[in-house]
């Protein structure tokens, strides 16, 4: 406590000293200029510098205010920090105030919208959490423009009935500016949503969607404000139809013409690091420069700024964090934390200083009481509303405690102080007292709201962020989920949401990743690869410290009885993809450090069980990351990732591919099985076995696929791959003993360097073997086709050699039934796969 | 055919439309291989598995009511009509679905997912740089962290217990099937 009094004394001594020379300075006018008689040895420059003087003052006074509360922790429970600012905010403007008897320092707008606002836009788009936010896009679409029409109009169509009724005694407003004002106080606002939301941690669809409404609904909110504002000036008489649809168009021109702005600078930002390779210490300015650009740019254009600047953090970052080396992506994540943070908190100081001034104070009890009232009301109204009907298309309905808190959570805060300082006093002879409700709202909710979320959140039992580490049992058993759901929904043929996300992942594949990535990002966009990198690292920061703490890291040499060389075990292909692991990692022997620990942990662990506790709880973290790093992301799992800290996940063609050969195999194995009579593992075996004497025609019945799939124009390409599990069961009941050989001493689990051993058996036979008339007939994929699928699973090239390999298939299709096969043919197809 | 409230009518109808499609031959049956045609199945690591689940055991064909009574485990629990303890079990209870999700590990069926089974299912989901050591070595500790009663085995009351934390009707619903 001394502290903080000790810190607060000298932070008034300093504003008191400041405000005095400033004000002597404006006094004494920058007209008189003396005469010099001798040479001075020291100028007093005061007046040269004092605009950038002052400005540097200011900010460092209000970062200094951080500070200051931090002594007390306890403060910092009850209050969220935004209040606390504002409390200070008036401390101050009450010293500046005494001082001076004018309110020197006020915050305003063109600062605000111009200097302050930005930033704090700019790091919550880069920020969002993108899989999560376009998951709900429609929810929170739904709440921005529909809500906030409603509160807005609600609220305006209230305070003038209770105007007209008298309520408020003699005022000199109109319904259109009483629609004005209730359209700029309506809006929830997206810097005091950030301030209250992030120091409570509700579950995350709850965050984004109040976050998301907080930053969407500016689009709403300006054309809003430029309708009424236009009709305000133009009159209650000229307003017909005409301008009202042009008020509608305008809507949605302002805000998507906002939301286009903001992905062409996107595109732009992601071209830009595209090249930047060579000047990666200026790499992260780019990032600031063309982020501020689009907020700008649609600001000339009188479109939606904010959401231009949302959306061009939203759209770049997925690009730019691949394509920037690792230094410049903390570089850029950091920098824009500390210019948002700032720039919050100098709003918030602001806020409480600019109240400080009784100029602007015009009190009219009612006025004031009522926009308040019907703020709290229409807010709770116009949620329930739009839950109640959102539920009926929602997966997973919001339920009423999460309503509630969304209601709770709808703050005003500096975005309708500003809009209220842009209006012209002229045209609003009540400007004051709509300043005066402002200020007050905003104190109101962000004060008292910010007070009481935590213990209402507390209170109601709401779901909070899961922060708990998941066991092995529920990691695996999620992702089981994900893939039992992607099946499902293959099966039942809907097209769900999946659906359309898989078009898009495709459509980003195909094309944004070669125009928007380097070729090194987009090798190693890989999931696996970035977390099993960023494990590693995590790794080899403990084993430092345990290093330290041991002296030196020579134990992990000791103890690591396996000198794995890494080169060799994984081949070339891992440390092309992987040029940070080696150039960074390395270890004496030119072998990635936490890669010898990785491998040889595990085969040594029966020995370090009874020996090292330290070693045992790292097997432990060696499960979980296992898990993390190697189980198959499916196709849904890509889209629900949702972590401020790790990368987002994209469908890794790798591993598609590598599911597929093991489908396939397991197939060919299980009927390969059945048909030597042993018991088979799987169940379709079991089936195939007991359908043993029918097998052969079967197999007609099979081969006759592709005519009927063609046909099929729902599954165009079921039929390329219908066409493999046919060619999987046909072949039934033919002995080829050459066959059965080479399937024995197949290894179940191929290590990596190896071709899998099914295509290597195609390439080897093809050769010696001379395609049957009917091979070639039936046969969709001739040997030379097989061939192009074999480097195909070595390569990391798109999945178009995939689609390229689908469709000759479907072209090659037979028009006719293919006669019985004789014996022989069984050669030419048992080598297929 | 007694259809005890699995699927909304106009679900029936949808699902028909796909049961008709996947079924090339018209016998109005299924089989294994109309399941397989499904090109995107086949890159799904438990692809086969689900569709062995359609069949029950001693079955190769699936009927339109096994087909719909599978696909309705998929449904988001109905949370408005308390449930009637005189009742069966509905399909798309928690419970059901953990079995659904039980059964896919427990391919013998004998009640209990052993060392093995749990072996097979990390190998088909887990890529192929994983060695057999680390596999053990995880099937090991996940055993070890749900197994209550040190059988070596996870039964399904250990399972089920397992899972208590997650949101088990998120998880496996579909939403088209509301």
């Amino acid at each position: 406590m001394p502290a903080l009094w000790r810190s607060t004394f000298v932070l008034v001594m300093v504003l008191l000293a400041i405000s005095r020379p400033s004000l002597a300075s404006e006094d004494t006018g920058n007209g008189t200029e003396n005469t010099i008689t001798t040479l001075p040895i020291v100028i007093w420059k005061w007046e040269e510098i004092h605009f950038p003087y002052l400005v540097a003052l200011w900010v460092l006074v209000s970062w200094l205010c951080k500070l200051v509360f931090q002594l007390n922790p306890c403060l910092t429970r009850v209050i969220p920090e935004s209040g606390l600012l504002i409390c200070i905010g008036w401390v101050l403007g009450g010293i500046i105030y005494g001082a001076d008897k004018v309110q020197t320092f006020r915050l305003q707008p063109f600062t605000f919208f111009f200097y302050l606002l930005p930033q704090i836009v700019l790091d919550a788009g880069y920020s969002m959490p993108n899989k999560l936010f376009f998951g709900n896009l429609g929810a929170i679409l739904v709440y921005a423009v529909i809500g906030t029409c409603w509160n807005a109009a609600t609220l305006g169509l209230a305070l003038w009935g209770c105007w007209l009724g008298g309520a408020m005694g003699n005022i000199d407003t109109g319904l259109l500016q009483l629609l004005l004002f209730g359209s700029l106080i309506a809006a929830v606002d997206p810097v005091a949503v950030i301030a209250v939301f992030e120091e409570v941690h509700v579950n995350e669809v709850l965050y984004i969607l109040v976050f998301g409404e907080s930053l969407l609904n500016d689009g709403v909110t300006v054309v809003l404000f430029n309708v009424f504002d236009a009709f305000v000036s133009l009159g209650g008489a000229q307003i017909d139809a005409v301008e009202i649809i042009k008020g509608i168009i305008s809507f949605f021109v302002v805000a998507v013409g906002g939301s286009l702005v903001g992905v062409v600078f996107a595109l732009l930002i992601s071209l830009l690091t595209r090249c930047t390779k060579n000047i990666q210490i200026i790499e992260p300015g780019f990032i600031f420069v063309l982020g501020y650009l689009s907020y700008l740019t649609a600001e000339m254009l009188s479109l939606s700024a904010i959401l231009s600047c949302t959306f061009c953090g939203v759209c770049c970052q997925k690009y730019i964090n691949a394509n920037m080396d690792e230094r410049s992506v903390s570089t850029v994540r950091s920098t824009m934390k500390v210019f948002a943070n700032g720039s919050e908190t100098i709003i918030f100081v602001f806020l409480g200083i600019s109240a400080i001034d009784p100029s602007i104070w015009v009190w009219n009890t009612a006025f004031i009481l009522l926009t308040l009232l019907f703020i709290f009301v229409f807010r709770f109204i116009g949620v329930f509303l739009l839950t109640w009907i959102l539920n009926q298309y929602r997966l997973v309905p919001l339920d009423f405690i999460d309503q509630l808190v969304m209601g709770y959570g709808g703050l005003r805060g500096a975005v309708a102080y500003g809009l209220v300082l842009l209006l012209d006093e002229n045209k609003y002879k009540e400007k004051k007292l709509m300043i005066s409700t402002t200020l007050i709202v905003v104190y109101f909710t962000v004060m008292l709201q910010g007070i009481t979320m935590k213990p209402l959140v507390t209170w109601l039992k709401v779901k909070r962020a899961a922060v708990s580490e998941r066991t092995l049992a529920e990691k695996i058993q999620n992702r089981t989920f994900d893939h039992m759901l992607v099946a499902i929904e293959d099966i039942s043929g809907q097209i769900g949401d999946n659906y359309m996300r898989d078009k898009w992942n495709n459509f980003e594949e195909k094309w944004l990743y070669w125009l928007l990535m380097t070729p090194i990002a987009r090798k190693s966009c890989d999931p696996i690869f970035n977390i099993f990198h960023k494990l590693n690292i995590k790794d080899a920061t403990s084993y430092v410290k345990e290093g330290e703490r041991r002296g030196s890291l020579a134990f992990v040499r000791n103890e690591s009885k396996a000198d794995v060389d890494f080169n060799k075990k994984f081949g070339a292909d891992f440390s092309e993809m992987m040029p940070y692991i080696m150039t960074e990692n390395m270890g004496p022997d030119h072998v990635p450090v936490s890669s010898i620990l990785r491998d040889s942990v595990p085969s040594v662990c029966l020995d370090m069980h009874e020996q090292d506790l330290k070693m045992r709880e790292s097997e432990d973290f060696d499960a979980h990351h296992l898990l993390q790093q190697h189980l198959y992301k499916g196709r849904k799992q890509h889209r629900h990732r949702y972590s401020r800290k790790h990368l987002e996940v994209n469908k890794d063609e790798h591993e598609v591919q590598e599911i597929f050969q093991r489908t396939m195999r397991s197939r060919l194995e299980s009927f390969k099985s059945a048909k030597m009579g042993v018991a088979p593992p799987k169940k379709i075996s079991k089936h195939l076995k007991k359908d043993q004497p029918q097998k052969v025609r079967e197999a007609y019945t099979f081969s006759s696929f592709p005519l009927f799939s063609e046909g099929d124009s729902a599954s165009g390409c079921e039929a390329a791959g219908g066409s493999f599990p046919m060619r999987a069961y046909r072949g039934a009941g033919i002995v080829n003993p050459a066959f059965m050989a080479e399937m024995d001493t197949m290894d179940p689990m191929p290590p990596m360097q190896q071709i899998p051993s099914w295509l290597a058996e195609a390439e080897v036979d093809s050769s010696n073997m001379v395609p049957s008339q009917r091979a070639q007939l039936t046969l969709p994929w001739t040997p030379s086709n097989l061939r192009r699928l074999a480097p195909l699973c070595l390569s990391t090239h798109s999945n178009d050699s995939f689609l390229l390999a689908d469709s000759p298939a479907t072209q090659e299709g037979i028009s006719e039934l293919p006669p019985p096969p004789p014996p022989q043919d069984g050669q030419g197809q048992g080598t297929h796969k | 055919m007694n259809w005890p409230l699995y699927v909304t009518p106009a679900h029936i109808v949808r699902l028909y439309d796909r049961f008709e499609a996947l079924d090339k031959e018209k016998t109005g049956h299924l089989r294994p291989q109309d399941f397989g045609a499904i090109n995107r199945l086949a890159m799904n690591p438990i692809g086969d598995r689900i569709i062995g689940a359609f069949f029950s055991p001693g079955q190769e064909t699936v009927d339109f009511h096994s087909f719909v009574r599978i696909l309705a485990h998929f449904r988001p629990a109905d949370k408005k009509h308390p449930k009637d303890p005189s009742m069966p079990e509905p399909v798309n209870s928690r419970t059901s679905k953990l079995k659904f999700a039980f059964q896919l590990y427990d391919q013998d069926k004998d009640g209990k997912i052993s060392r093995a089974e749990l072996l097979q299912v990390l190998r088909s989901m887990l890529e192929m740089q994983v060695t057999e050591e680390q596999l053990e070595s995880i099937a090991d500790r996940t055993i070890q962290e749900a197994d209550l009663d040190k059988d070596d085995a996870i039964s399904f009351e250990e399972f089920r217990k397992s899972l208590e934390k997650v949101n088990i009707d998120h998880k496996m619903s579909i939403r088209f099937l509301r």
